[in-house]
Parts: C-alpha cells; sequence; structure tokens
C-alpha cells in the first residue's frame, strides 16, 4: 500500500527513476559512457556540443558526459557510505544515551551539541583540512557532521518509549536489555530515520561538491562534479558554458531527486513529521 | 417565540484524497428566540461542522453544497463574505472548544475583547477598553483590570472560557454558538460554565446553540435539544420529552447508555459503529445499528416529522407505527 | 523572574557549547599534518633547531598541556601567523572581515527582504500561482550548488548580457577604495561621498550578494511558508474569523505575528547557510574576505588560517544563536512573562 502511495505521486516517482538511473550509470560507468574519460580529442578540443559530444569536451579534449558519468561513482560513493557510517553511528550512540540516560547521556548530549555548533560545511572543511582530501577522509568527515542528527533523533525516541507501559512491561516480563532495545524501542524509530537518510543524501552530495570545489575535496585525476565545475570555472568568462552547466545540473538533479523522494516519504511514512528541515 | 434561526437541509462535503466525506447531510432544525437548544452526537456527527457552516467558515476542502440559514429572515448562505462579516461577531459569535488555544498568544485578553467593540460598536479605545474591563466582571473574573492586561498563558483554564465567552458576549449578538465549550475543564469548573451561559443567556435575551456529546450537559441547562447521528439529524424536542420518551431508537440507545446511580441497570453500548461517511448508504444512515430496521430503511432516507406539537423524529419505524393510530 | 532564569540559563547553556567548539578546534589543529615546529624553524633548520622550536611551542608537551595554552592564546587574541603572508593571523582577519560582513550583510537582507514576505504570500495565497512559483524556487533553490547558481549568473550577466563586472573582486581595477571607516565600500563611499567607489563596489556586490542571497533564501521561504501555513490553521486564527475581524487583521495582524516570532529563531540556522555559503561564493568572485583568505592558505601549505576561521565561524554562529534565543524570550510573551 506504501508503495503504491509513493509512486502515484508523480512527481515523486520520476525522482525515483532519477536516482535509479544515476545509480545505474554510475554503477555500469565503464559500460554506459561512451568514451573513455581520460581519452583526448585532439580534434575537439574546448569543443561545445556535439554528437560526437552531447555535453563537449574540456581543455584537453576530454569527452565531458563519460567524465561526468564516472565522476557520479565518486559522489555517490561518498554520500552513500558517509550516510551509513553516520546513520550506524549516530544510532548507536543515540540508543546509548537515551537508552542508559544519567552520565552517559549528558556526555553524549554535550559531545553532540559541540559539533552541532559548527556549521556542517565549515566543520567538513576544517575536518577535511585536518585529515588531507582523501575520499576517505571526505567521507568521514561529511559522517561525522550528519551524526548528530541520528544521535538526536533515537535518543529522542528512546526516551519516548523508555517511559512508556509498553517497555516496563517488557521488562517486567523478564526481556533482557538489548531485546528490548531491538525489538520493542527500534521499529520505531525507522519511519524518521529512512527520512533524514534520504534527505541527508542530498547534502552529502552538496557538500562533497562544495568541497572539491573549493579544493578540500577530491583531486584530480579523480573527477567529481564539484571539481570538474571548478575546472569549467574559469572558461565561463570567455564563454565556454558547457564545462560549468553539465556537471552543476547533475549534481542539481540528484540532489532534487534525494530530496524530492525523501519529502514524499515523509508525508507517506510519518504525516506528523511534516515539518521543515 | 419566534424563530431567531431557521437552518433547511443544510449539507457540507469534505473532498479528500479518497473521496467525498458527506459530513452533514440535509440537517434542518430552528432556533427560536431565547432559547438554549443542544446539538448531541458522538463525535464526528457532524455537529461541530454545522456550527461553523451557520456562519460560513467552513474552507477548503470543506464546502456548503446545498441548504438555507435564516437568520432573522435572511438566508446567510446568501450574504456576500463583506455582509456575512457584518454579521459575524456581531449578530451571531461562537465560543470554541480548548479556549487556551482558541486565544492569541501573543495579544493581552483585553486587547483581544477591546478590539471587538472597537470593531462592532465604533467604541474609541478608551471605552472599548472600559466595557471590556466591565464585560471581564460580568463573566466572573476577579480583579479584571489587571486580568485585561494578562496574556492567555498566565490565566487557567476556566478563566480563559470566562474571557472567550467575554468575547463572544462583547457585541451584544443575537445568537452564541457555544462549541463543546466545557471539554477538557474540570467537572466544577464546567458547571460554573453552563451556569455562566445559561446565565448570560437569559439576561441578554440571547439564544445559545450548544454543541456538545454529553447528554449530562444538555440535560443540565438546555431548554431544546436536537441529535445528530452521522450528519444527519434524527430526533429534535424539549429537553424533558428526550430524556423521558426518547422516539429514535438511537436516541433511545443513548438515553439507554447513560449510566445511573439510582437503578441497577446493566450498561448498554450501542452496537456498531458510526457508518464510514465516504460512501454513505442511501438510506437511514442508523439502519445498520438499528434493532427495529425495516427495509424501507436501507432505500430512503426518512424525514424528519413532526409527531406532537415541539417532538420531532426521522424514523420510518417510528412512522409506521403511528399512521395506523391516526387512522 | 522567569524571564531572567531564562536568560541565564541561555547563557549557561552556552558555556559548554563554548568549550566542546574549541576542544574539536584543538583537536583539529593537533591532527594537522605535518609538523608546526618544521614549518615554524623553516626547510633548511637543523633537527636540534626544530628540536628547539618544538620546545618553546610546547609541541613536547603533554595534550592537556597544549590545549590549555591554547585556549589562553585564544583569549589573549593569539591565533597564530600565517605562513603565506608573515603577519598574525589576527590581522589577517581584521583586515578581511569588513569584505565578508558586506557580503553576508547584503544577502541577508536580500534573503530576509525577499524570502519573508514571499514566504507569508505563499502561505496566504495558497494553490496559487505565486504559491507554485515560491514553492519551485524553493525546492530547486534548495538543491542548486551555490558555486554553480554564481557561476551561471556570471555567464548570463557578465558574458551574455555584460550588465555585471567580472568576477574579480569588490571594486574596479581603476578604483581606489574610500577611506576606511567600517571597512564596507558601500558605507565609506556613501559617507565619503565618493561617487565612484559607490557605483562600482555596488556594482561588484551586486552577483555576488544575490548569489549567496538566493542560497539562502530557498530554505527560508520554505521554512517561513510552512510556519505561516500552520499558523493559518490555528484555532486563534479560527477564532478571529468567527468574531468578524476583516481580512487584513486577521492574516496579516493576527497571524503574521505569531509566525514571526519563529522567524527569529530561523535567523539562527539561517546564519549557518550564510557562513557556509560565503566561503564558496567568495571563491567563485574572488571576494577577499575571510572564507577566500583560509581557503587559498591552503594552497601554500598554511593550515593554520583555516581552522581559526573555522573556530571564528563557530564561535559566532554560538554568539548569534544565543542572541536569537534571547530576542525570541523577548518577543513571545509565553517566555518573557513566565
Amino acid at each position: 500500500m506504501r508503495w503504491r502511495r509513493l509512486t502515484a505521486n508523480r512527481l515523486s516517482f520520476a525522482a525515483l527513476c532519477v536516482i535509479a538511473l544515476i545509480a545505474a550509470s554510475a554503477v555500469l560507468a565503464p559500460w554506459v559512457a561512451p568514451h573513455d574519460p581520460d581519452e583526448t580529442d585532439e580534434e575537439a578540443m574546448l569543443a561545445g556540443v556535439s554528437p560526437r559530444h552531447p555535453l563537449g569536451t574540456d581543455v584537453y579534449g576530454r569527452d565531458q558526459l563519460s567524465r561526468l558519468i564516472h565522476a557520479g561513482r565518486i559522489d555517490l560513493l561518498i554520500a552513500l557510505s558517509a550516510t551509513a557510517v553516520a546513520l550506524t553511528v549516530g544510532c548507536a550512540l543515540g540508543t546509548l544515551a537515551g537508552y542508559r540516560g544519567g552520565w552517559t547521556d549528558q556526555a553524549v548530549m554535550r559531545a553532540v551539541d559541540a559539533v552541532m555548533a559548527f556549521p556542517a560545511f565549515i566543520l567538513a572543511m576544517g575536518i577535511t583540512a585536518a585529515l588531507g582530501n582523501t575520499t576517505a577522509n571526505v567521507a568521514a568527515a561529511i559522517a561525522i557532521t550528519h551524526v548528530p542528527i541520528y544521535t538526536r533523533l533515537i535518543r529522542g525516541e528512546m526516551l519516548k518509549v523508555r517511559e512508556t507501559e509498553y517497555a516496563e512491561a517488557a521488562r517486567t516480563v523478564g526481556d533482557r536489555p538489548c531485546q528490548i532495545v531491538f525489538v520493542h524501542l527500534l521499529p520505531n524509530c525507522v519511519p524518521p530515520l529512512i527520512v533524514q537518510a534520504t534527505l541527508a543524501m542530498g547534502f552529502a552530495i552538496l557538500t562533497v561538491a562544495a568541497l572539491s570545489f573549493i579544493g578540500l575535496g577530491i583531486q584530480p585525476p579523480q573527477s567529481e562534479w564539484g571539481q570538474m565545475t571548478a575546472e569549467g570555472a574559469g572558461y565561463v568568462v570567455s564563454g565556454e558554458w558547457w564545462l560549468v552547466l553539465f556537471p552543476g545540473l547533475a549534481i542539481m538533479l540528484t540532489v532534487l531527486a534525494f530530496n524530492l523522494v525523501g519529502d514524499t516519504l515523509r508525508d507517506v511514512l510519518d504525516p506528523r513529521m511534516r515539518g521543515v528541515r | 417565540m419566534s424563530d431567531l434561526l431557521e437552518v433547511r437541509d443544510l449539507a457540507v462535503h469534505f473532498a479528500t484524497d479518497r473521496g467525498v466525506v458527506e459530513a452533514v447531510d440535509g440537517v434542518g432544525f430552528t432556533v427560536r428566540a431565547g432559547e438554549m437548544l443542544g446539538l448531541v452526537g458522538e463525535s464526528g456527527s457532524g455537529k461541530s461542522v454545522t456550527a461553523m457552516a451557520l456562519l460560513r467558515l467552513i474552507r477548503p476542502p470543506g464546502r456548503i453544497v446545498r441548504g438555507e440559514v435564516r437568520f432573522e429572515g435572511e438566508d446567510l448562505l446568501a450574504l456576500s463574505e463583506e455582509q456575512l462579516r457584518s454579521v459575524r461577531g456581531a449578530r451571531i459569535s461562537m465560543v470554541f472548544q480548548s479556549p487556551r488555544t482558541a486565544l492569541n498568544p501573543v495579544l493581552t485578553v483585553g486587547r483581544q475583547i477591546a478590539r471587538l467593540f472597537e470593531l462592532h460598536q465604533g467604541a474609541t479605545r478608551g471605552a472599548a477598553w472600559a466595557r471590556t474591563v466591565e464585560m471581564l466582571g460580568r463573566v466572573g473574573i476577579g480583579e479584571p483590570e489587571r486580568r485585561a492586561r494578562q496574556y492567555a498563558h498566565q490565566l487557567s483554564g476556566g478563566m480563559c472560557q470566562r474571557v472567550m465567552i467575554a468575547m463572544a458576549l462583547a457585541a451584544s449578538p443575537r445568537l452564541l454558538l457555544a462549541d463543546e465549550p466545557t471539554t477538557g475543564l474540570d467537572v466544577s469548573i464546567a458547571a460554573q460554565i453552563l451556569d455562566l451561559l445559561r446565565d448570560l443567556g437569559r439576561r441578554t435575551g440571547a439564544s445559545i446553540l450548544l454543541i456538545t456529546h454529553d447528554l449530562g450537559v444538555v440535560a443540565e441547562v438546555c431548554d431544546r435539544v436536537a441529535v445528530m447521528h452521522a450528519g444527519q439529524l434524527v430526533e429534535i424536542a424539549d429537553v424533558r420529552s428526550v430524556f423521558a420518551r426518547p422516539e429514535h431508537p438511537y436516541t433511545q440507545a443513548l438515553v439507554r447508555s447513560i449510566p445511573r446511580i439510582d437503578r441497577d441497570v446493566a450498561m448498554e453500548p450501542i452496537p456498531g459503529t458510526v457508518p464510514s461517511l465516504l460512501a454513505p448508504p442511501p438510506g437511514c444512515r442508523y439502519a445498520d445499528r438499528c434493532p427495529r430496521v425495516l427495509e424501507v430503511c436501507r432505500r430512503e432516507r426518512p424525514p424528519l416529522l413532526r409527531s406532537t406539537t415541539h417532538h420531532e423524529v426521522a424514523c420510518h419505524a417510528v412512522e409506521a407505527q403511528r399512521v395506523p393510530a391516526l387512522r | 523572574m522567569g524571564f531572567g532564569r531564562y536568560v541565564l540559563q541561555r547563557i549557561l547553556l552556552a558555556v559548554p557549547t563554548l568549550v566542546g567548539v574549541t576542544v574539536i578546534s584543538f583537536a583539529l589543529t593537533y591532527l594537522l599534518p605535518g609538523n608546526p615546529a618544521l614549518v615554524k624553524a623553516g626547510a633548511l633548520a637543523t633537527p636540534e633547531v626544530v628540536q628547539d622550536v618544538e620546545r618553546r611551542m610546547g609541541l613536547d608537551q603533554p595534550v592537556y598541556v597544549q590545549y590549555w595554552r591554547y585556549v589562553r592564546n585564544l583569549v589573549r587574541g593569539d591565533l597564530g601567523e600565517s605562513a603565506s603572508t608573515g603577519r598574525p593571523v589576527l590581522e589577517d582577519f581584521r583586515q578581511r572581515v569588513p569584505a565578508t560582513l558586506e557580503l553576508t550583510l547584503t544577502s541577508l537582507l536580500i534573503a530576509v527582504g525577499v524570502g519573508v514576505p514571499l514566504g507569508v504570500l505563499s502561505a496566504v495565497h495558497r494553490d496559487s500561482v505565486l504559491d507554485h512559483l515560491a514553492r519551485l524556487l524553493g525546492v530547486s533553490g534548495v538543491a542548486m550548488p551555490s558555486f554553480w547558481t554564481g557561476l551561471i549568473l556570471v555567464y548570463v550577466f557578465f558574458y551574455l548580457l555584460g550588465v555585471a563586472p567580472a568576477p574579480l573582486g569588490r571594486l574596479a581595477a581603476d578604483v581606489s577604495p574610500p577611506p576606511r571607516l567600517t571597512g564596507l565600500y558601500v558605507l565609506d563611499a556613501a559617507a565619503a561621498g565618493d561617487g565612484a567607489a559607490l557605483a562600482s563596489a555596488l556594482y561588484h556586490l551586486m552577483l555576488p550578494a544575490l548569489t549567496l542571497g538566493f542560497a539562502v533564501m530557498a530554505p527560508l521561504t520554505r521554512m517561513v511558508r510552512a510556519t505561516m501555513l500552520e499558523i493559518l490553521e490555528s484555532d486563534y486564527v479560527k477564532a478571529a474569523w468567527a468574531a468578524g475581524l476583516p481580512r487584513r487583521q486577521v492574516i496579516y495582524g493576527d497571524a503574521l505575528r505569531n509566525a514571526l516570532i519563529p522567524v527569529i529563531t530561523l535567523l539562527g540556522v539561517i546564519f549557518g547557510f550564510l557562513m557556509a555559503g560565503n566561503v564558496v561564493v567568495e571563491m567563485v568572485f574572488a571576494w577577499p574576505g575571510l572564507g577566500h583568505y583560509a581557503v587559498t592558505s591552503l594552497v601554500t601549505k598554511d593550515p593554520g588560517p583555516i581552522q581559526s576561521f573555522v573556530l571564528f565561524v563557530a564561535v559566532m554562529y554560538v554568539a548569534v544563536n544565543l542572541a536569537v534565543d534571547l530576542l525570541y524570550g523577548l518577543a513571545d510573551p509565553r517566555i518573557r512573562l513566565r
């Protein structure tokens, strides 16, 4: 029933298709891309849109479409791993804080407050500057900035449910704490988690792109959408628009797709949550 | 006594993404000058919607699809928005449930009442404030000058409700719509509020339409009672008759379900549930739960017919029983 | 008094947060690759000199001692030196703050000036053309990377239409800055009556402010719209309709007054977006502000400025949120008169 409601909304269905398309092209990049992304075409350096190079070429003659497709792999990979790690760590911390209470709770929440005192992007900048900009570090930086969201969410749910008679009853029956947590408490948290994680994917991609744009993220020879935009930035003043338009468009459409799906999920899974992030 | 308000065939529909909900279906009743009419029903019976519809306060996705609301001769549903605005608050006003949330949290309660005096009576600021303080005193709030300068969150629930009543009576309306005014209040406070309403009604000569799900409240203060079920009006009578000689099977069941301390009677819940208003059955909406259901009940809507001078019932079974007696 | 307690509570809560911020900031500087003593001593220094520098910098001390030194230095305003400019970082900051301030304030003005009314009107005229446009702008604006928006604007307005200047800084090359009063060129030029500088400053401020303003406006409009919609559905608004109050008063009086209070809290969140967007926009337009300084220092392997920048932004963020909380408390009688 829920699946039907998700697809019934045409816009979110289109968004889902976009995500599927991008994910598929990322996974199948070597077979989907028309050219080798590193291959240079001497006859078409800095060439505009053409049948041979649908998205143009850069100053070395590399096909932008192929580069775009390959770059998408990094963006999605980082966003996915950062979100997965943040989710896991956040849930663990939140469960710990919410269930144990007392000093554990205080300690975790103070740490969370400290992390949230930084605007997320700024903190990510600091972390990648400190650790060095490898793919793993960028993902770690983003993960760290996202952990607080999940921690607070889970902790909130834990606190709510811990005091209910349901949990009380489970305790008296003799369920072990682990059991109570996993069987009774966590299932309640799944819907808002899914919504939050979907929306977080969009933010993660924007963060990777922005970091790479200013030089703190993915560096050449690895290509990434934000980094490609940075390469093309210098050519905008001389009119070569395709180097900037397409990577940015790729970012925007992907993020938009995740946001739309996330919003629809929010309406479907938990209408009570309808607030604004 | 003359009729202050005459409602005829009022119907309100709500468009939801699962279909059209017929919340109010052909409701008709009158309110006489100076009387207190109780509008009773389970939650979801359409009583609040009916009240909102009288003042045309129904917003999309709700829509008044047909009906006439004659107030002092004019059909309110035919007036322009401009004309209707001069009726609201001045000639017909409304008191809402949950008084705390019905008061604006960022304005002093005095300001919220005073501006109504300014609006409806053209009073100056000073005069309006004086009348406000006086009004607060009349509804039983102690130290009215101090209280007028306070905000809703600084007052108790009972006081907030008194403020709401003061707001509603500020412009001396002829008709007051009270939507569940005692829900959420302590029993003792609730009793005080009801007494206040009846008192003020008697003194100003205003009529009151009291909407509630609580039969006990109705028995306390109302002159007449109208019973609603699933968006339809099933019985109207004076309060004594409704409790002593209820005629509609639903009313009978309601009356029977009141717990009694003087007699040892088993509690009798009404079987079944209110039918879905999404695709309502064409006939009487009580048919599935009714012990006296006839075949015609499922086909045709029973009309509201007079059984005695002040007693109207909408029921085929009751009709069928009476007609032979008339012959 | 209730409000006094509220203020105290908020201030007290900010303290551990600030401590946490310094801890994280210290951790980030501590984690920096490379040996800062080496950088300071220079590439030609012998190991003994490096060791000596290390001892003087306290790098051989245990962690908590170093942390204490770090905090003490912070309080004294010592943020270290910039290897690229050779000056104390604080000095460099002071010089570049006005540029960032000018850009931030202008963008904030645009975002709030357009975003709040748009959100309100969007909610009031729900499902109208305006509403759909506003929602479209909001949804797509949130997904657009600000560096992309900036570059597209440059392409359209500079390259195609020629109505904007090249993204090369705050003033045209042949215009000298006005005498420094506040450091904000627009204000200083106006104060000095320097028409040429004023025009040039505004001309160059246009695109960057629009870019950042739009980036921040998108989430703000969505949030304002949601708040206003919620309030329009509230019981007291219904009661106001029932009391016969005119439409203008109900919507732009009662409802709006209530909606603007939570919008104050939004300003705190918006500030976070502003600072994040600032860095990117300064890079796109070569705007010589703090973010630009922090990022370009990295090119010369100078890690200090960026961590100082991160710390600075965090402290400002905490301060702004505190101010917003206090303002909110003042505005909402439910808190002001507890």
